[in-house]
């Protein structure tokens, strides 16, 4: 009997042991990390703003009724399959919100998933495309924000289904589909791809609805951008690749127009979450819009999913 | 003069009624009665085509009409049954839904009551077609 329970014991202590460090958030930093920050440039508030404007902050973090979108006490829950994600209050205020927090502290939660006490963020908040920003880029959105209205009001807290409820164990998930690396520049390509893949792919984490996921909730890499479940229920985010399902048939015009707009080719509107986004875009510049156009023309075709049968 | 654009917008739902039976075919051809009204006006603010009021005056018949009708065709049990993209929310806010196309309606009027030229329309069409977007946004899910 002994020698059946010890190793069973041993086994389980060890096991409850390693769940606790490699998920510990110390252990993603130190693995993938990169807390040292150094500015090569003054802020810039203006790229501050085309940053929060092109990672759509507003769209879950703006007071519901705020037209302005930039009371950032916190927005509409987020039903999803995992449960309800309560978006927290990023306005400047101290206490509910990020007041007090130092620059690599903001930093570290968006390219690391990581809250200033050091809990694991989930990743309903897409650090898993916001990790690509470039940390001077993260710096100059801190210091927009900064410069928004501070309203009180804490969010509650986040209604999960267990096992996502266990928090840590986002630790292990980022072992497995956070790379932390900034998006480096692919020198084989212009400057507006360049500027289109950055925006598409970090800041305006479109992959993140785009993309199928698996059934831990990653995004499926050689699927992404093929079309996704709407996360937040019924309906799908379309395939954005150059397949026959998704923008072959759109010209880089198109698509300028639909993230300005809002209007399809067909002069139809688009709807749902994608609406919202829309009111993002508008605010960006035409150069950049031209840019995130470029960067999804040259996405190689990808066969989107079938539809689930009406 | 508007009688003609009444007619011309009557006669499009009526050949739209004729071919749709179901209240779902009915508001998905009104839906795409508003993008064909909607393709010469975007042509015009960005002028790739020249201004005409005839036109323009074509396209808000086209939306009055819809308009009208519009709001009437999702009766309950119309949330499934065939493809649509209508949101569960235009059942559980009814009131909300309705007020939104009031909205629409109210601006289709005013449209037609101060567009008189380019720069009446340049000023009042790209706030006319905010209202798409806005509604689409909290009743209707892409699919």
């Amino acid at each position: 009997m002994r020698r059946l329970i010890s190793p069973l014991f041993i086994a389980a202590v060890l096991g409850t042991a390693a769940f606790f460090i490699t998920t510990h958030p110390k252990a993603y930093s130190a693995l993938r990390g990169d807390n040292a920050f150094s500015p090569t440039r003054a802020r810039d508030l203006e790229n501050g703003k085309t940053l929060f404007n092109a990672g759509g902050c507003a769209s879950c973090h703006a007071k519901p009724d705020d037209e302005s979108r930039t009371t950032l006490s916190g927005g509409k829950p987020l039903v999803t399959p995992f449960g309800i994600f309560n978006p927290p209050n990023i306005s400047p205020d101290p206490k509910d919100g990020i007041g007090q927090w130092t620059e690599a502290q903001f930093i570290r939660a968006m390219r690391e998933g990581v809250s200033p006490e050091g809990k694991h963020y989930y990743p309903a908040f897409p650090y898993t495309s916001y990790r690509g920003l470039s940390p001077d880029d993260v710096a100059d959105l801190f210091a927009h924000l900064k410069t928004l209205p501070a309203a009180e009001g804490k969010a509650l807290v986040h209604d999960l289904a267990f096992p996502y409820s266990i928090r840590q164990g986002v630790g292990l998930w980022k072992l497995l589909y956070l790379n932390g690396t900034v998006m480096a520049a692919d020198a084989t390509q212009s400057l507006e791809w360049n500027r289109g893949r950055y925006l598409v792919e970090t800041a305006g984490h479109c992959a993140e609805c785009h993309s199928p996921r698996n059934a831990l909730g990653a995004i499926i890499s050689d699927k992404r951008f093929s079309g996704g479940p709407n996360p937040e229920g019924k309906g799908r985010a379309p395939n954005l690749t150059q397949d026959k399902t998704g923008l072959a048939a759109w010209s880089e015009d198109d698509i300028v127009t639909l993230l300005k707009d809002g209007f399809t080719p067909e002069f139809d509107s688009v709807g749902g979450s994608m609406a919202e986004v829309v009111r993002n875009t508008a605010a960006l510049s035409d150069q950049d819009r031209q840019a995130m156009a470029i960067y999804l023309k040259s996405l190689a075709p990808i066969e989107g999913e079938a539809r689930a049968p009406k | 003069m508007i009688h003609r654009y009444v007619l011309a917008g009557s006669a499009l739902l009526l050949a739209t009624a004729v071919l749709a039976a179901s209240p779902i075919a009915e508001r998905q051809a009104i839906m795409k009665s508003f993008g064909g009204a909607t393709k010469p006006l975007a042509a015009m603010m960005k002028g790739e085509k020249p201004f005409s009021l005839d036109e323009v005056k074509k396209s808000l018949a086209v939306y009055a009409e819809g308009n009208a009708k519009f709001v009437t065709l999702f009766p309950a049990g119309s949330d499934k049954g065939e493809k649509t993209e209508a949101s569960p929310k235009i059942w559980s806010d009814a009131a909300g839904f309705k007020a939104a196309n009031e909205k629409f309606k109210t601006e289709i009027a005013a449209a037609v009551a101060s567009i008189k030229d380019e720069a009446s329309f340049k000023a009042t069409i790209p706030a006319l077609l905010k209202n798409c977007g806005a509604c689409h946004e909290a009743y209707r899910l892409k699919d």
